[in-house]
């Protein structure tokens, strides 16, 4: 099953090209288990075919599907728990300060894979904020991987994804059974909203948001792509507002305008100084 | 170094468990029922961290948990209730019995360390956040 070179460069390009993700070199072996698997989900013989038709149609959807099958969508519940500790008992709070009289909210996931990190936002903001009830809350989540939203959209989760991290009492609280998986309650899946956005791509019109979680996904781009990125994601935070990254990334040396803070042993950044 | 305490019926889930443990720079002791657990909590140093199965022979790990639960000197070990039973009904009288946290067989080695990085049970990363990161490749 061993594709040939000059296939696995198509389809590094391709993906570079449409998602800025970079397959290096070594990643030979995961480019070529990866489009096996979709041809076996798209009834299709063989990786090769695959790639034939990727080559022969130009098919968006095909490609579409190569992408997502390219994203690592690894995630889990409260990834790393310090940032959510960073969240409750500063960042909310502080936002909350500044929105006391407008008494609204907004927070972004951006590359949100399959929901998680969103919903663990939520369920915080239910448990432990309950004056968040009366405030207009704009919880955002949004991933280049359609399946991936979708997944995220449903709510539905197995017991290998909902053991990754979620607290029991939380499961306890917020999921009912779901055949052998859980779902999550209604209430906390009206409270958030996912779509498919591609970060390279122009973004849509989306509110300022007092928090952007953008995490385990600039390891994925390179320099110039980070810092395009970084650039926006400034434009779309409130002043003030708090961008948080994954535990390997950082802002610093990639733009202005940022100030890290360290809260516990997270660092976020601050949309400009005054506001430290 | 952080201590644990495996507790469970099946020599396979304790191997299992202990290497997961083991492989997050932790010191594990094993114990193959309630009785035996008791007995080891008595022989050795505190523990941090307590993983109990709960349907073994003789006493049930809820009651093992209980009965931890009611000794001030555990009062600090962090308990995790390891069991295939996976009804929230259950769940709630895992953790009213005393459990901290719950994990649900069968489980990755990533959920182990997340759990107990919600317990607060200091490990060290092995080889570095990145695992979790670098997908299936
Ligand atoms: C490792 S997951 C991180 C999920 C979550 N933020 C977390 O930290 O657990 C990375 C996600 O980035 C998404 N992604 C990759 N390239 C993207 C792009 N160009 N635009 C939007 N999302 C992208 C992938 O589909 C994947 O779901």
């Amino acid at each position: 099953m061993t594709l040939a070179p000059k296939d696995v460069s198509y389809v590094r390009e391709l993906v570079f090209d449409r998602s800025a993700i970079v397959l290096g070199e070594d990643k030979q072996y995961l480019v070529e288990s990866r489009i096996t698997m979709l041809a076996r989900d798209l009834g299709l013989g063989s990786a090769e075919e695959v790639i034939a038709r990727l080559k022969r149609d130009g098919d968006r959807t095909l490609e579409e599907r190569v992408i997502e099958a390219m994203t690592t969508n690894e995630t889990s519940w409260f990834r790393d728990v310090h940032p959510f500790n960073a969240l409750k008992s500063v960042i909310i709070p502080e936002a909350m300060e500044r929105n006391a009289a407008k008494r609204s909210l907004a927070i972004w996931s951006a590359a949100c894979s399959t929901g998680q990190e969103l919903y663990s936002v939520a369920m915080m903001l239910d448990s432990d904020f309950p004056e968040l009830s009366s405030w207009k809350l704009d919880l955002v989540g949004t991933d280049i991987s359609r399946k991936a939203v979708e997944k995220a959209q449903s709510g539905l989760f197995t017991g290998l994804e909902i053991n990754r991290g979620l607290p029991a009492t939380m499961l306890v609280r917020y999921f009912v059974r779901d055949g052998s998986g859980y779902r999550i309650r209604d209430d906390i899946r009206n409270k958030v909203r996912f779509g498919v956005l591609n970060l390279i791509e122009p973004w849509p019109p989306m509110p300022l948001f007092d928090v952007i979680l953008l995490r385990n996904v600039l390891i994925y781009f390179d320099m110039d792509t980070r810092r395009r990125i970084l650039g926006l994601a400034k434009q779309q935070l409130v002043q003030g507002g708090v961008l948080i990254l994954g535990g390997a990334e950082s802002v610093l040396s990639l733009v202005d305008g940022f100030v890290p803070v360290t809260i516990g042993t997270t660092t976020v950044y601050h949309k400009d100084k005054e506001n430290v | 170094m952080t201590r644990a305490l495996v507790v469970d019926d099946s020599r396979a889930m304790r191997s299992i468990l202990t290497r997961i443990l083991s492989s997050l720079g932790m010191e594990v002791v094993e114990a193959e029922d309630g009785q035996s657990a008791l007995a080891k909590l008595q022989q050795f140093p505190p523990f941090d961290v307590a993983l109990v199965d709960w349907h073994m022979p003789g006493m049930t790990g809820l009651e093992l948990i209980s009965d931890m639960h009611r000794q001030p000197k555990w009062r600090s070990m962090a308990i995790m209730m390891v069991t295939t039973e996976s009804d929230q009904s259950q769940i709630v009288r895992a953790l009213n019995a005393g459990a901290h946290e719950y994990l649900v067989k069968p489980f990755t080695a990533d959920a182990v360390a997340e759990k107990l990085l919600l317990l607060g049970v200091k490990f060290s990363k092995g080889n570095g956040s990145e695992s979790t990161m670098g997908g299936n490749n």
